[in-house]
């Protein structure tokens, strides 16, 4: 009953998701007639889709000896690292930019000490530039995925595995294979369709028009030829690409098919010898490559903290408010998508797990365009409400649209572990819905809620895509400003609010992150 | 409860004062971009100076940028709530005069442009020169000319014409400049080009940390440092084929809710009060020198011999193929 329940609500869900990416499409004026694509959209389209595929490859590939790493170390801060992994992922896209162009770009750190040393500069413009920035910001996403992957794995098959006698090479074919392949196609598919709706890191480190993307045709579009109906169709070019590739992920994704433990997580053995080193090693670079330009980040805007204007706490309020709502939305609206996914995988025991229409729908907002999303809204709304008296629940049910995917993908995984181990038990026991969700789904899932949820406050809190179309002049969020800033001249400033920004969103994040992993049953 | 009841009383009568209040004071709104409506910008200024004399509410709605804000034009048709647009340029009014939605402004002041200029429809507010920006500790002898610049071995970061109001100002910029030369030129820019940016602040920020020599922004972009920061490091580089103008106007919609307050806003726009305030808020000329004449940092900026100017119309032919050739030489 309450299954059924938790079905139907997930299909309204769903539908309601449909409608709002869909929606504004046909606002726009989507005519399926003329769908075919022009020279210069074509090689847009080549470029987008090869950007986003090296950077989902490298990011994964780089991913894995890290979270690896990570799941089977203890050393002095790795809690503190494993949450500072978080915080690349939620940098507005400029002030990361800035961050990574002080330590790869011309006069960058690491070509003033190739210099030093006398050896050849590199040039970080180009499609190196792109994927790079690309790898900066989500393989510590994917990291942070692959690694709930590994605390997952019930501790009884590793200590069996000992038994066994197992050797590293054994563990790695039998017990971390399985988990990989059924976590990291769903990791290489949020990373590739994030990538695909790239547009200023494109443009900027892309180094000129060679570098182009669909989102940025799509901006041209609407913003210098006034052509609606071109955006409309761009855009939904954009999700028929997310769809392929979601396709394309369910096909390789396989069950890891361990059964149920008693509930207990441990992480997998360490083995000494050159792996110690190779790990301690993958561990040191990676967080070398995610720090440097955080910490360029923060020396930046350390100077003008003292300069912030007094408005700038009215719009950090504003933010906060919006990033708390945003994630009390999204994340109901995952647990309830990645119950259901749980629920519809459960029945079909021939099909690739991981499939099914919740996924699907729980995916596709990720490469909404949020220019035509905004644009689209803004017309649909415009007839009946002045579009600046709903900047802010518009804001808010965008955001929590758009990160719902990053909590259903960490919520996905585990909740249907949780169906296969617990739902027999707990139709035996006659349990009802709430004590359901109290006793057996949220303490078991408290980590990855706590992960997602805080994921889903620090994106709200970054992004300014539709809210710099719906806003007054007295209503700027926090990235607003920012913006506002640099319009302004006002560098340096906007470097200290960028900071402040990055620093509020890390402390979401990092709280939500925190209280899950303490109340996660152990 | 009692004392309830009372409280409700005379809060209703609190709210029906206030909107009735409010229903005396018309509202003017004016459709205008971010960076004009910002506390930083000419917006907060220039409210309080207009309120002052028009016994109205004057309320800025905004749109990112010159080409979003026509965007939004197009987007709210007659039904939209502003009588008032500023902030085009002249790359876009062409294109916002064949919407239809505007209405002649009727202003007759004659403005202070190094260019003879008027449009019936559109009334400048400011105006500039783009300009290649340099830190002149670093660059002692700056390029004179594009062809200057592409033999040298200098780096320039631009933005780009396809989501930019200052990259579609170059694209115009090297058209007028060079007319069917122009792909020539771009071609041999193209390896001084460091990087293409959305935006003009990503393109500046890139070039105030460094990334490239020199960056494309206006003649008074060195006066912000100057008046601003006390910083006399920054220079613009005037070109000998001339450096092309940004005009910034306004205009007055047709289907306008307060035309006269419209009108009366945009008369507001030449007279002194508003235009002595863009010069340090908008680090543009006033397209009406003021009596007391510009501030003193502005006094040290380049004024370029040439001042070069597509009209409306010609620049918006020569839009789709000056970004083809710019494309075409740049994508190889």
């Amino acid at each position: 009953m309450a299954d059924r329940a938790v079905t139907l609500g997930a299909g309204v869900l769903a539908a309601a998701l449909l409608a709002l990416l869909l929606g504004p499409l046909a606002a726009l004026g989507l005519s399926l007639e003329d769908l075919a694509l022009t020279g210069p959209e074509l090689s847009a389209l080549r470029f987008t889709v090869w950007q986003a595929f090296l950077s989902a490859l490298i990011s994964v590939a780089l991913a894995v000896p890290v979270a690896r790493a990570l799941a089977r170390r203890q050393f002095v801060g790795r809690g503190a690292l494993i949450s500072l992994l978080g915080a690349p992922f939620i940098l507005p896209v400029i002030v990361a930019v800035l961050g990574l162009l002080a330590v790869f770009g011309r006069v960058g750190w690491l070509n003033t000490g190739l210099g030093a040393l006398g050896l050849p500069t590199m040039s970080v413009y180009g499609l190196q530039g792109v994927v790079l920035a690309h790898v900066f910001f989500n393989m510590p996403l994917a990291v942070r995925m692959i690694l709930l992957g590994w605390q997952a794995i019930p501790a009884e098959r590793f200590r069996l595995a000992a038994s066994l006698g197992f050797h590293p090479a054994d563990i790695a074919r039998h017990i971390e294979r399985p988990m990989l392949r059924e976590v990291l196609p769903g990791v290489a598919l949020v990373i590739f369709v994030i990538s695909l709706t790239s547009f200023a890191v494109a443009l900027t480190l892309g180094g000129g028009p060679r570098a182009t993307t669909l989102e940025l045709a799509i901006y041209q579009a609407l913003r210098f030829e006034f052509d609606l109906p071109t955006a409309a169709r761009l855009a939904l070019l954009q999700f028929a690409l997310c769809a392929l590739a979601y396709a394309a992920s369910a096909r390789i994704n396989l069950p890891s098919g361990f059964g149920a433990g008693v509930d207990r997580a441990g992480g997998p053995p360490a083995p000494g010898g050159w792996r110690k080193g190779a790990d301690f090693c993958a561990i040191i670079l990676a967080t070398t490559f995610l720090l440097l330009p955080l910490l360029a980040v923060a020396l930046a805007g350390l100077p003008g903290m003292s300069t912030l204007p007094e408005t700038i706490w009215a719009a950090a309020l504003r933010s906060l408010s919006v990033a708390l709502g945003s994630t009390l939305l999204a994340m109901a609206a995952a647990l309830l998508l990645a119950l259901a996914a749980a629920r519809s995988s459960a029945r079909r025991r021939t099909a690739p797990r991981g499939t099914g229409w919740p996924a699907l729908a729980a995916t596709l907002p990720l490469a909404a365009s949020s220019l035509v999303l905004g644009t689209g809204l803004f017309i649909l709304v415009q007839p009946f409400f002045r579009p600046s008296s709903l900047a802010l629940p518009i804001t808010l049910a965008v955001n929590a649209t758009l990160a719902l995917p990053f909590a259903f993908r960490i919520l996905a995984p585990e909740a249907r572990r949780l169906h296969q181990d617990y739902s027999r038990l707990s139709a035996s026991l006659g349990m009802t819905a709430g004590a359901r969700l109290r006793w057996v789904i949220l303490p078991r899932l408290a980590r990855p809620l706590g992960f997602a949820a805080g994921l889903v406050a620090a994106l709200s809190m970054g992004d300014l895509g539709v809210i710099a179309l719906f806003a007054g002049a007295e209503q700027a969020t926090l990235p607003l400003l920012v913006q506002r800033l640099m319009g302004a001249y006002r560098m340096q400033t906007a470097a200290s609010a960028a900071l402040l920004l990055v620093g509020l969103s890390f402390a979401l994040f990092w709280i939500f992150d925190t209280l899950g992993k303490r109340h996660a049953a152990s | 409860m009692r004392s309830f009841t009372c409280a409700l009383g005379l809060s209703a009568v609190a709210i029906l004062g206030a909107s009735w209040a409010i229903a005396e004071t018309p509202v003017l709104t004016v459709l205008t971009y971010d960076s004009f409506a910002s506390e930083w910008g000419p917006g907060p200024a220039v409210e309080k100076a207009f309120e002052q004399t028009c016994g109205c509410d004057l309320k800025f709605v905004v749109a990112g940028d010159g080409a979003a804000l026509l965007a939004r034009v197009q987007l709210e048709g007659a039904k939209s709530d502003a009588s008032v647009v500023l902030g085009l340029d002249t790359n876009l009014t062409a294109a916002a005069a064949a919407t239809g939605l505007f209405a002649p402004h009727g202003q007759t002041r004659a403005n202070d442009l190094p260019v003879a200029f008027a449009d019936p429809l559109f009334l400048p507010f400011d105006w500039g020169w783009f300009a290649f920006v340099y830190d002149n500790g670093k660059l002692v002898n700056p390029p004179t000319s594009f062809e200057e610049l592409a033999a040298s071995d200098l780096k320039i970061v631009i933005e780009d014409p396809r989501s930019s109001t200052p990259g579609l100002g170059l694209l115009m910029w090297v058209k007028a400049a060079y007319g069917d030369r122009a792909p020539e030129i771009w071609a041999a820019l193209a390896d001084n080009i460091v990087t293409v940016t959305p935006g003009w602040s990503e393109a500046y920020g890139l070039f105030l940390n460094g990334e490239a020599d020199m960056v494309l922004s206006y003649t008074t972009s060195p006066a912000y440092h100057l008046i601003a920061e006390n910083d006399a490091s920054k220079s613009a580089a005037a070109f000998t084929e001339g450096n092309y103008m940004q005009v910034e106007v306004a205009g007055k919609l047709a289907a306008a809710p307060q035309p006269e307050l419209a009108d009366q806003f945009l008369a507001f726009m030449a007279t002194d009060a508003f235009q002595s305030i863009i010069p340090t808020t908008n680090w543009m000329y006033p397209a009406y020198t003021p009596e007391a004449g510009l501030p003193d940092g502005f006094k040290a900026m380049i004024s370029p011999e040439k001042s070069l100017l597509l009209s409306a119309p010609d620049a918006l032919t020569a839009r789709k193929p000056a970004l083809d050739e710019w494309l075409t030489a740049l994508s190889r």
